[in-house]
């Protein structure tokens, strides 16, 4: 075959939601996950269809932060796989309902093709807003995702004002801009504004900052909680300011 | 109707992304160990084509039964979707990576394997296509 046909209904599943974003950071630790998740979470509570879909295969934990015992994690089948429905605007789809939080191992090309099969068969026709969960680093997920849907998806680059994370979002920033990548919008995670010259500097978009609360902790696993907490607002600046940005 | 329609329906935008619009004969080849049902398959195929304006004669749905290999040992071994629970089989249907989280190489306990053959779709063929 000349190309993965599973590519052509993946660009045709991700092409229904007005915004697909892709969480990212080259740097492990840096709270892409709780990011994501709270996003989402935000963006349901504001009243729109949401997506969350976790693409970290190796360690997927949004189920943890949102309370999910995988056993209840049940998908319906309708010409292809229906997400999850979390809350009444929230929809989710982890492979941890098919590994029952097995670990697993997936080298290169087995994580391609379970990325693919997923893309492909997982249909987010009712959501407005996706929001896509990767593990750390720049692997063959993130090349398959960046090359392949380029104009599809939009990446939101994730960072700690700390000099480990900022040398090594450096490296992810130069590659998304040779890949063609124009817009990047940018999330200051355990922060206090301080990256937003950094930002400025790096030409990327700024959408706001997470400070570092330690009552998160207490609060991964619930919903409600997560729903209460101090973070909230914050998060929901970020999501006001993400929501001109919708493609790649 | 089920996952079987994703799967159907990535094949024909294949096609379509060929430029082929008319051929006597389709032949898919598909991965044992994804379990696909083969009637709901045709049927969505069938379905499918007429949608999209093709025309495609005959079907043709060949199963490649699946091939492992640890890569520890290099032990090689053929595993039988039908064998397995109805759990962990359905969940290889929808994602055959997930075979890794629940087998082993039986020969050296290694979970470094892998699916050198039988997984999904390796196939596309339209014979005598215009």
């Amino acid at each position: 075959m000349i190309e993965d046909p599973r590519t052509l209904k993946a660009i045709k599943n991700l092409e229904s939601p007005r915004s697909v974003y892709l969480v990212v950071s080259s740097k492990g630790g840096v709270g892409k996950t709780t990011v994501s998740t709270l996003l989402a979470l935000v963006s349901s509570i504001e009243g729109h269809s949401t997506g969350l879909l976790d693409l970290d295969f190796v360690n997927p934990s949004t189920h943890i932060i949102l309370g999910l015992d995988p056993r209840v994690i049940k998908y319906e089948e309708e010409k292809g796989v229906k997400p999850y429905m979390v809350l009444d605007n929230l929809y989710y789809f982890t492979i941890v309902s098919y590994t029952m939080d097995n670990p697993i191992a997936l080298r290169g090309g087995d994580a391609s093709n379970a990325l693919w099969e997923i893309l492909a068969i997982v249909r987010w026709n009712n959501v407005e807003n996706l929001y896509i969960d990767t593990p750390p680093g720049i692997g063959d997920e993130h090349l398959d995702i960046l090359y392949r849907l380029r104009r599809i998806v939009k990446p939101i680059v994730v960072a700690t004002p700390s000099r480990l994370a900022l040398r090594s979002i450096d490296r992810l920033v130069d590659i998304l801009r040779e890949m063609g990548y124009g817009e990047i919008l940018f999330i200051e995670n355990m922060g206090n504004g301080l990256l937003r010259s950094y930002a400025i500097e790096k030409k990327l978009i700024y959408t706001g900052f997470i400070p570092y609360i330690s009552e998160i902790e207490e609060s991964i696993g619930s919903i409600e909680k997560l729903l209460k907490s101090d973070l909230l607002s914050y998060v929901k600046t970020i999501y006001k300011n993400l929501r001109g940005f919708t493609r790649g | 109707m089920v996952h079987e329609w994703a799967l159907a329906e990535a094949i024909v935008l294949y096609i379509e992304n060929q430029g082929v619009k008319r051929g006597r004969r389709l032949v898919v080849k598909t991965g044992a160990l994804q379990s696909i049902d083969r009637e709901v398959l045709e049927f969505a195929l069938r379905m499918l084509i007429k949608e999209h304006g093709l025309e495609l004669g005959e079907i043709e749905i060949v199963e490649e039964e699946p091939l492992l290999k640890c890569r520890n040992c290099g032990y090689e071994w053929r595993l039988d979707p039908s064998s397995m629970s109805q759990d962990v089989r359905e969940s290889i249907h929808f994602l055959p990576e997930s075979i890794y989280a629940y087998y082993r190489c039986p020969r050296c306990g290694s979970i470094d394997f892998e699916i050198v053959k039988g997984r999904g779709i390796s196939e596309i063929r339209v014979e005598d296509h215009d």
